[in-house]
């Protein structure tokens, strides 16, 4: 096996400033809210079908939707309450899905769930039964993709893996949730690796972390002594370091063929949120029905990392931070480079929900645009050395064909050019619509 | 002196007489022997180019034409049945009768009706706006009022009305080529069958949200309440995914459903205002 | 909620680069080259540069303002950037109505035709330059002789080139050796105490300006590299092949327009290629061609029309020559 000496991967890449203003504050559990709506697709896949009515008592952690197929996951009651309605909201997709909406009554848990604070290190179950544990419990990949982990974790058989990457980068501005639960739940996301290096039967696992973060890797690198083939890798700072390609790249210096899955290196990559996930539900039987959202802003009186019940709406994150800012002009989910702009506040948080920014309206509208200049600057940012002013122009043009065959499919839509543009174009926009367009085209192709 | 002017035009003679014969074999070996009925046919086509025949052009159809056994599903929408029937004529072949059909908006969410929520800031483009989220309005199904179809249009038949932000589609330009309806990313645009006086009723929406839901979004969505399709005795009403749908064919224009509708989402254009029957009362009481 | 949120796509931030912020960068960087052509023909120099300034950005706010009747975009530098090296290509007492002709072409035909910025095929100063070339042979090609910060403007004493030297000197039978005799030294060269245009004569000012290009990251090194990297190899060649009729690769890399083209004019962002392979294969040729015109052309210099010829290779390499794409090619062990 080859390791790199320089970390971070060769080609492309931006340095947008931090922001990182929530990294010292501690995680804080949000209040239970007085509502929730937890939206029926909240990941890659088929949406989940209801299994409660209207009506109906539910406790926590309770199976209130179960996956539709095999790339769907199961869906737990984040809190205990009435079942109000099940119709329809508009969520952080920015169209109208079908949820469940609960109006809450105490906060009584199921028995099954351990809820103890002790720290469980010896694993019991099987790989397969890790692998079931996992997609029972509605475990997904909590990077922002939302993948469904069980479907990750079994791999095809022709397929070997080799080994595991733990991503803990955050490379995006403002997030901090990853790098607070690095800190505070250091031993249990160690043995959250740990059962998922059972699961894939692997001997070695990498965490790769930036190296702006180094109480993190200074806590998991004393940790770590104690797990057996867990390496912690500090990492030099460059956007999109997190993107699975890029960060299968930096640490072993393997590169995802174009229009693959990263199996084909050998490795798998997961969020360090999921294999902290992943232990919650194996050692403690506990369903995904709490994550670790950033909200943060510049405006924000209070910005922090709170655990949210999934199905909190937005809005109840806001006043936990001091109450939304009177010259908010947008609000972004997820992180500022990838992340999606949300149309109000009653938008219900989800699994894949990482961090809440506000952005004064000053900041929120983008600049005027110019003619291209052909300066080449998004050429050099483009961490799949694609050539985006291209890509856009074409697909501005609708001469599809052409992205084509400059594998606009490629792209992983990090932003890195829109962001570099000097003149303010958005290439991105116009590479989205093309991508889109283009895996249609392929798909009707297939079909004939 | 002299001998150089004959030089000169010996030897220019001699150039030109060489390049006739090279020229002459090039184009007998190149000659591609094709129909000439072709060229007829594409000089009687309106030469718009616009794909509304389901070819690339007026040539590819011409070509199509000719190799035609029978003109079943062959028609030009812009030049209609006149320019089919002459080169059904030129053919010898029989010309179908199509019926001659118009764009027309499934939406009627201006402003007024349908609220702003948020502001969209990025590229003017309804595929683009589409792909993001629903929309500048709580509406999913709604015109997003980028124009996309006007740029689609070929003929200069839609523009974006400045105060009702939707496209207003001329009837008289509109020639039914059907771009606009492949450009729209919410198959908001329908070809209807053109009526006598260019009359139309049809339902102004498309949203196939819940009755709650849309008329909280819009004021004029379709609720599917069912009004009109029980006072149609035409059976030409048909509701499905909550909304409701005239079928131009066998709708006879009585105009009983736009009264009906409860939310004014059947629109009825080009038709002499209503006298209000008071009104016709007090004229005969006049006259 | 009585305000509208805003929803766009991702990213939600923009890095703080604007097209204004790169041109202004590139003024920046040629201002030590300004100072020193006023340095050395002294009031000629600030009138040339004057003229062509305030010319090349008047015609282009008269085309954008009355014949297209677009929005005015003379603050995005472009003009000024454009006018700038346009004068630094001039003998500082060329008469100004030539100036302004010269500007016309560059700004009016050269880019405003194509569309304006981002669509001319040819450097806008360049193409200028070599119409004045063309034009006006005789002024364009005695430059006054670098007599200080006192010159005058029209009545400079005139001087020759080192090209012009060489090139007269080779056709008269003369060999290198004596012929370096009759040129400035190497140190002169270097600080820009030689005859030529404004901008050309000093190195030195020339690369300050090109470290400072690199260090704002405006260009990158692969053109300026690749043109003085290819023009020195192949002179070298001929130089080691035969000293007595072809001069060494330090003579023609200091004389003449070699480094302002390859820093300046050759990377021009609109003109240049876009990729790293490209960019070189675009330098090379710049830098052999450069070297086929002096030597062997009938002019004594080659680089505006060396990129002028590459500049038209642009579109073709952009076409075929595509960087390597990430997993297109894969070789893990």
């Amino acid at each position: 096996m080859i390791y790199k000496t320089s970390h971070t991967f060769p080609k492309g890449g931006i340095h947008p400033p931090e922001y990182k203003l929530t990294q010292n504050v501690p995680i804080k559990p949000l209040p239970v809210p007085k509502s929730v709506i937890i939206p029926l697709s909240q990941h890659i896949g088929a949406a989940s079908a209801p299994v409660v009515a209207k009506g109906d008592h539910v406790k926590t952690g309770q199976v209130i939707a179960a996956a539709n197929g095999f790339v769907s996951s199961n869906i737990h009651s984040s809190v205990s309450g009435v079942v109000s309605k099940i119709d329809t909201v508009i969520d952080a997709s920015g169209y109208r899905q079908s949820a469940i909406f609960i109006d809450v009554q105490g906060d009584e848990w199921i028995d099954s769930i351990d809820r103890s604070v002790s720290v469980i290190s010896e694993i019991e179950l099987a790989p397969e039964q890790i692998i079931e544990k996992c997609r029972e419990l509605g475990i997904v990949g909590l990077g922002g993709a939302t993948f469904p982990s069980h479907v990750k974790l079994a791999v095809p058989k022709d397929k070997k893996c080799s080994i595991l990457i733990i991503n803990g980068v955050e490379c995006e501005p403002y997030l901090t949730s990853d790098h607070r639960l690095m800190l505070e739940k250091g031993e249990e996301t160690l043995i959250g690796i740990k059962i998922l290096m059972k699961a894939l039967h692997v001997e070695k696992a990498m965490v790769g972390i930036e190296s702006n973060k180094p109480d993190a890797i200074e806590h998991l690198k004393e940790l770590s002594k104690r797990f057996d083939g867990i390496s912690i890798h500090s990492l030099t700072v460059k956007y999109p370091q997190g993107a699975e390609k890029q960060l299968i790249k930096t640490l072993t210096n393997r590169e995802v063929p174009s229009g693959k899955l990263p199996i084909e290196t050998g490795a798998v990559v997961h969020n360090v949120a999921t294999a902290y996930a992943v232990y919650e539900a194996v050692q403690k039987n506990k369903p995904l029905i709490e994550r670790v959202v950033t909200i943060t802003g510049k405006s924000l009186s209070a910005p922090g990392n709170y655990l949210v019940r999934i199905g909190s709406p937005v809005n109840s994150l806001i006043e936990a931070a001091g109450g939304l800012p009177d010259d908010t002009g947008k609000i972004v989910s997820g992180g500022p480079m990838m992340g999606k702009a949300l149309q109000n506040t009653g938008i219900p948080t989800s699994k894949g929900m990482s961090g809440i920014i506000l952005f004064p309206a000053s900041e929120s509208i983008r600049g005027e645009t110019g003619p291209c200049i052909r300066c080449a600057k998004c050429i050099a940012a483009c961490p799949m050395n694609l050539e985006p002013h291209l890509l856009a122009n074409a697909s501005m043009k609708a001469m599809f064909e052409r992205t084509e065959s400059e594998r606009i499919t490629d792209c992983v839509e990090c932003g890195s050019c829109s962001y570099t543009c000097p003149a303010g174009r958005p290439l991105l926009d116009y590479i989205r619509l093309g991508k889109s367009t283009v895996i249609k085209m392929a798909r009707e192709r297939n079909l004939k | 002196m002299s001998s150089t002017v004959i030089v000169t035009i010996i030897s220019l003679s001699l150039l030109a007489a060489v390049s006739a014969i090279i020229l002459y074999f090039v184009a007998q070996k190149f000659h591609v022997v094709e129909d000439p009925r072709i060229d007829d046919v594409q000089a009687a086509l309106p030469a718009a180019n616009c794909g509304g025949c389901g070819y690339a052009g007026c040539r590819n159809f011409a070509e199509a034409l000719v190799a035609a056994e029978t003109f079943d599903g062959l028609n030009c929408p812009v030049g209609g049945n006149e320019v089919m029937k002459s080169i059904a004529g030129m053919l010898g072949k029989t010309a179908g009768e199509a019926d001659p059909s118009v764009a027309v908006l499934l939406c009627n969410g201006t402003p007024q009706y349908r609220p702003k929520t948020t502001r969209y800031d990025g590229v003017v483009s309804c595929q683009i706006q589409h792909n993001l989220y629903l929309g500048e309005t709580n509406c999913s199904y709604g015109c997003l009022g980028d124009g996309d179809c006007v740029k689609a249009c070929g003929f200069d038949a839609i523009m974006i009305d400045s105060e009702t932000m939707l496209p207003v589609i001329s009837d008289d330009k509109c020639v039914a080529c059907g771009a606009c309806v492949k450009s729209c990313p919410r198959h908001l645009i329908e070809l209807r069958k053109k009526a006598k006086k260019d009359r139309k009723i049809y339902v102004a929406c498309s949203n196939c949200d819940k009755g709650a839901v849309a008329i909280k979004a819009c004021k004029v969505a379709c609720i599917a309440c069912n009004k009109c399709l029980k006072v149609c005795e035409f059976g030409a009403i048909t509701i499905e995914k909550n909304r409701a749908y005239i079928d131009a064919k066998k709708c006879t224009f009585c105009r009983k459903c736009v009264a009906e509708c409860s939310t004014h989402s059947i629109m009825e254009v080009n038709f002499p205002p209503r006298k209000p029957k008071v009104e016709t009362e007090m004229l005969t009481i006049n006259g | 909620m009585n305000n509208q949120l805003n929803v766009s796509l991702s990213p939600h931030i923009h890095g703080r680069e604007t097209t204004q912020k790169l041109m202004f960068g590139v003024v920046v960087a040629l201002i030590p080259t300004i100072i020193a052509s006023v340095i050395f023909f002294g009031a000629g120099a600030i009138i040339t540069t004057a003229a062509a300034v305030i010319s090349c950005v008047t015609i282009e706010y008269l085309i954008q303002r009355f014949m297209l009747r677009k929005p005015v975009s003379i603050t995005d530098g472009s003009a000024l950037v454009t006018g700038l090296l346009l004068a630094l290509n001039l003998p500082s007492n060329i008469p100004l109505y030539m100036i302004v002709i010269g500007s016309m072409v560059a700004i009016g035909v050269a880019k405003m035709t194509f569309g304006g910025l981002g669509n001319n095929p040819f450097n806008p100063a360049l193409v200028g330059r070599v119409f004045m070339l063309i034009s006006f042979p005789s002024h364009m090609t005695t430059w006054p002789a670098p007599a200080g910060f006192a010159t005058g403007y029209i009545d400079a004493v005139t001087g020759a080139t080192p090209l012009a030297i060489i090139k007269e000197g080779i056709k008269n039978g003369e060999s290198i050796s004596e012929l370096m005799l009759k040129i400035p030294s190497t140190a002169e060269m270097i600080l820009g105490k030689i005859g030529g245009s404004m901008g050309e004569v000093s190195a030195i000012a020339l690369i300050i300006g090109f470290i400072y290009l690199l260090y704002k990251k405006i260009i990158t090194w692969h053109i300026p590299v690749s043109v003085i990297g290819s023009l020195a190899l192949f002179t070298s060649i001929l130089w080691i092949a035969n000293p007595d009729i072809y001069a060494g690769p330090s003579f023609h890399i200091l004389s003449g327009g070699v480094l302002l083209g390859a820093i300046f004019m050759a990377t021009d962002y609109v003109t240049s290629p876009m990729n790293p392979k490209s960019m070189i294969l675009y330098g090379c040729g710049i830098g052999i061609l450069t070297a086929i015109i002096r030597i062997w052309g009938s002019f004594p210099e080659g680089v505006s029309f060396a990129i002028l010829i590459m500049n038209a290779f642009v579109p073709l390499m952009n076409t075929y020559i595509k960087p390597k794409r990430f997993g297109e090619e894969v070789k893990n062990g």
